[in-house]
């Protein structure tokens, strides 16, 4: 911490910059030589921005959450996109699964072994408690980040590694315990740096890199064959490549529109969506934090919504009305918090929903 | 290389859309009549896509594109700051950043990839960088934003500081061209092909010459202990407030920058204004937007994004941890998966390089597969951490080729195979494949992305 009168005391000391060693890497500088730039920070703004924690638990606040308190906040806040059981799957990775009461015992969880199972979890991977509460005070909820308090942000952690089978029902995590609870992580041993990937010397590396390609020029290796390339059916999944490639140059893209081989037809350059403004609107309201062009995420798919409305005379207003008063239960239990856009531009978005924008 | 004269392009068939001789005619007739508008809608099909010499099997006398003089060579352009700030042409529309169909669930923490084979040189147009995002990104008023430099406690540093823009712009600057990688680049390839084209297997990969303050001169500023002080950092002021812990020693050599500008104008709001770092060499995710703090510390913090994610598994399942360094790699981007080579004769492969640990030393290219190689061009300049373009000349005969490129950076580091990067790595640590990409020119002309066994 420092002070206004500790600032300009230095820069009086230092003098007046100069501009010696041009030539160096970065422009040289005598410490504090730069009058006149910066100030010190106070104590209220370290507090509100300081809010790491480290591995240490240095930067942790006083506070506690028991797993019970944890239940009732994750199911409000955090259920919507990670499941009730942290199982999440359809939109965001799963946070739960694949650990064992063997793993909190050895801190090595054995399942990241087994190349049948399907993906890692959070609780998989994850080597310190710290980093857990750290980002879930710091990026949670998704769309509301940094609105839990500290307590909250202690159950739910806790919560979270009752699902995983780490804490048991009746924990308290809290500055006391965290240490407790880190020392059942079932992957804290799970993490190496003896590698050759980190530039300097803080974490020990390997000293060398552990592959090397050969500088072989003739007649390098056997005569090699084709082991993976896509299949036919996935020719055309990332768009028609003739519409990903300049019209001119010392090649086109494929016409991947039609079958391999086909003689490729000249490509038209793609007109402007029409409806380009309307995804403007709906990105800059958030709309498509939960619902897709096509498809269920958090809430249904605009096409989803576009049929089952299409019958209904009052479409429009129906839906005008239901975007800024929100709600729960007519696509599952997942609320629609109210929108706070404006009447006009819900009109915008309604008109282009019922209009069939949405496909 | 046995075919040393390389034969020329023949000129293809008309397209069956193309205008027909009698069309030709007419469409001269009427334009010569001062019918303009009739001969640009006649036009406007087969100027969008026709190759010009197609044209001049179809009409006897010649191209119509000579013969008939265009609008733009017989009427009045456009004025000055018609735009006041120009963009492309709208024939290059197709030159676009994309994401990966069901690459990720959302769109706000999610990738778009840098269209790699149209782009020439090493410097990526502001408006087609990659952008990867962790909770959505935003438009900052430059005017708000703050840097807050503290310590991890009282004694790391003699002033713990606030900066304003117009501050960090008043100190000395440096400017350099630096790649942003991201560490997945090429993720999805680790167990077999993926995806079809450069853009999707490499295009989480930007050159920008960078403009800011190296974060040294900031942290002196500070009366910074870089004795006990081994690890920074770096807070972006964005929902997910992406922290991650800068290499000191990269801080050291001042090549670690507090960045506000990118390719002469200020950062791009995707790539972070006002304020990003820049740490040179080292995987994208480091490089944080909207740099609102850096904190000196004494130990590393383990943050979400190392420590969750960006951690490399490997065979016997530990993960590795603190994996920076972007290794030696590089890519031919023309021809390159999902292109159709027009014809036979003679091309330039081109491609990028590029090293995190410095400068690229040479790159070799092969049309057999690996089996034999010879050394490309490197186009000047060649500059250490940074995109450089390679090329060598290519007469194809028509039959089916396995082209590969191999870069060696100048610590000795040689790119290598997939199977001896598996042999060591296995196929399941998302990050930090470096691999010798393989393009498969298929006798049709079209080219496809393949891995070799």
């Amino acid at each position: 911490m420092c002070s206004w009168r500790s600032v300009a005391g230095a820069v009086l000391l230092a003098g007046p910059w100069v501009a010696a060693g041009a030539g160096a890497v970065g422009p040289a500088v005598t410490a504090a030589g730069f009058p006149g730039i910066g100030r010190g920070v106070t104590a209220a703004e370290l507090k509100a921005w300081d809010i790491d924690v480290r591995p240490d638990f240095k930067g942790l606040p006083a506070g506690s959450g028991s797993v019970a308190q944890g239940q009732v906040v994750w199911e409000s806040k955090c259920a919507a996109c990670h499941g009730v059981f942290g199982e999440s799957g359809e939109v965001f990775n799963p946070l739960v699964g694949g650990t064992t009461a063997d793993d909190v015992t050895t801190g090595h969880v054995k399942r990241l072994n087994d190349r049948a199972y399907p993906g890692r979890t959070t609780l998989m991977k994850v080597s310190t408690i710290s980093t857990l509460w750290d980002y879930i005070r710091r990026a949670m909820p998704w769309t509301a980040p940094k609105s839990l308090s500290v307590d909250e942000v202690y159950a739910a952690t806790a919560y979270l590694l009752n699902l995983g089978g780490v804490l048991p029902d009746d924990f308290v995590l809290s500055d006391r315990t965290m240490a407790q609870a880190q020392a059942r992580l079932p992957n804290r041993n799970g993490m190496t740096t003896a590698h050759d990937l980190w530039p300097g010397a803080e974490f020990g590396g390997s000293g060398k890199p552990d592959v090397q390609g050969s500088p072989c020029m003739t007649n390098c290796a056997p005569e090699r064959r084709v082991a993976s390339l896509l299949p036919d059916f996935a020719r055309n999944a990332h768009g028609n490549l003739a519409e990903q490639n300049r019209l001119v140059g010392a090649q086109h893209g494929v016409d991947t529109a039609g079958p391999a081989g086909a003689a490729s037809a000249p490509a038209a350059a793609p007109a402007v969506a029409p409806d380009a403004a309307v995804l403007t609107l709906l990105q800059a309201n958030n709309c498509t934090a939960c619902h897709a062009t096509q498809g269920r995420l958090v809430g249904p798919g605009f096409d989803e919504v576009r049929r089952r409305y299409a019958s209904r005379p009052d479409a429009a207003a129906y839906l005008r009305a239901k975007i800024r008063s929100g709600g729960s239960g007519t696509w599952g239990g997942v609320t629609m918090p109210p929108q706070t856009l404006s009447d006009a531009d819900a009109g915008t978005i309604t008109a282009w929903l019922v209009g069939g924008g949405a496909k | 290389m046995k075919d040393e004269s390389p034969v020329r392009g023949r000129l293809r068939k008309a397209p069956e859309n193309f205008l027909d001789p009698d069309g030709v005619r007419r469409v001269a007739a009427e334009a010569r009549a001062g019918r303009r508008d009739f001969m640009r809608g006649a036009f406007a099909a087969a100027l969008a896509g026709a190759a010009a010499p197609a044209v001049a099997a179809a009409a006897p006398d010649g191209d119509p594109n000579i013969l008939t003089l265009p609008a733009h060579s017989t009427g009045l352009g456009k004025a000055v700051a018609s735009a006041g700030y120009g963009v492309p042409s709208q024939y290059e529309s197709h030159v676009q950043r994309r994401p990966s169909p069901g690459l990720t669930q959302t769109r706000q923490a999610s990738v778009s990839f840098a269209p790699l084979q149209s782009l020439f040189g090493i410097v990526t147009p502001s408006g087609l960088h990659f952008e990867r995002h962790h909770q959505g990104w935003w438009d900052i008023d430059p005017t708000q934003h703050r840097l807050m430099v503290n310590g991890s406690d009282e004694r790391m540093l003699k002033r713990q500081m606030v900066f304003t823009l117009d501050e960090l712009m008043r100190l000395p600057s440096v400017s350099r061209f630096h790649f942003i990688e991201c560490g997945a680049n090429t993720g999805m390839e680790w167990g077999n092909v993926a995806v079809p084209t450069c853009q999707y297997s490499h295009g989480m990969l930007s050159c920008s010459e960078f403009t800011g303050v190296p974060l040294r001169t900031v942290l002196e500023m500070c009366g910074a202990d870089f004795k006990r002080g081994r690890f920074v950092l770096a807070e972006g002021a964005d929902g997910s407030s992406m922290t991650r812990t800068i290499p000191m020693s990269l801080i050291d050599s001042g090549e670690v920058l507090l960045a506000y500008g990118q390719n002469g104008e200020m950062l791009r709001p995707e790539q972070g204004y006002p304020l990003r770092l820049v740490v040179p060499g080292v995987q994208g995710v480091s490089w944080v937007k909207y740099l609102r703090r850096i904190e000196l510390g004494d130990q590393p913090y383990n943050t979400k994004d190392e420590t969750v994610h960006y951690i490399d598994l490997m065979p016997g399942g530990q993960h590795r941890q603190y994996t920076s360094i972007q290794e030696v790699k590089s890519v031919v981007t023309t021809p390159s998966g999902g292109q159709m080579l027009l014809d036979k004769g003679y091309y330039n492969i081109t491609g990028l390089a590029w090293s995190g640990r410095g400068k690229v030393r040479q790159v070799d290219v092969s049309v057999d597969g690996g089996r034999n190689w010879r050394r490309a061009r490197l186009e000047a300049p060649v500059l250490s951490k940074c995109l450089t373009r390679f090329n060598i000349d290519w007469a194809w005969n028509g039959e089916p080729a396995l082209v590969q490129s191999r870069a060696t950076d100048d610590t000795g580091q040689i790119q290598a195979s997939y199977a001896a990067l598996r042999a060591v790595r296995g196929s399941r640590s998302i990050y930090h494949n470096n691999a010798i990409q393989t393009w498969m020119v298929q006798a049709s002309g079209e080219v496809a992305n393949v891995q070799l066994a």
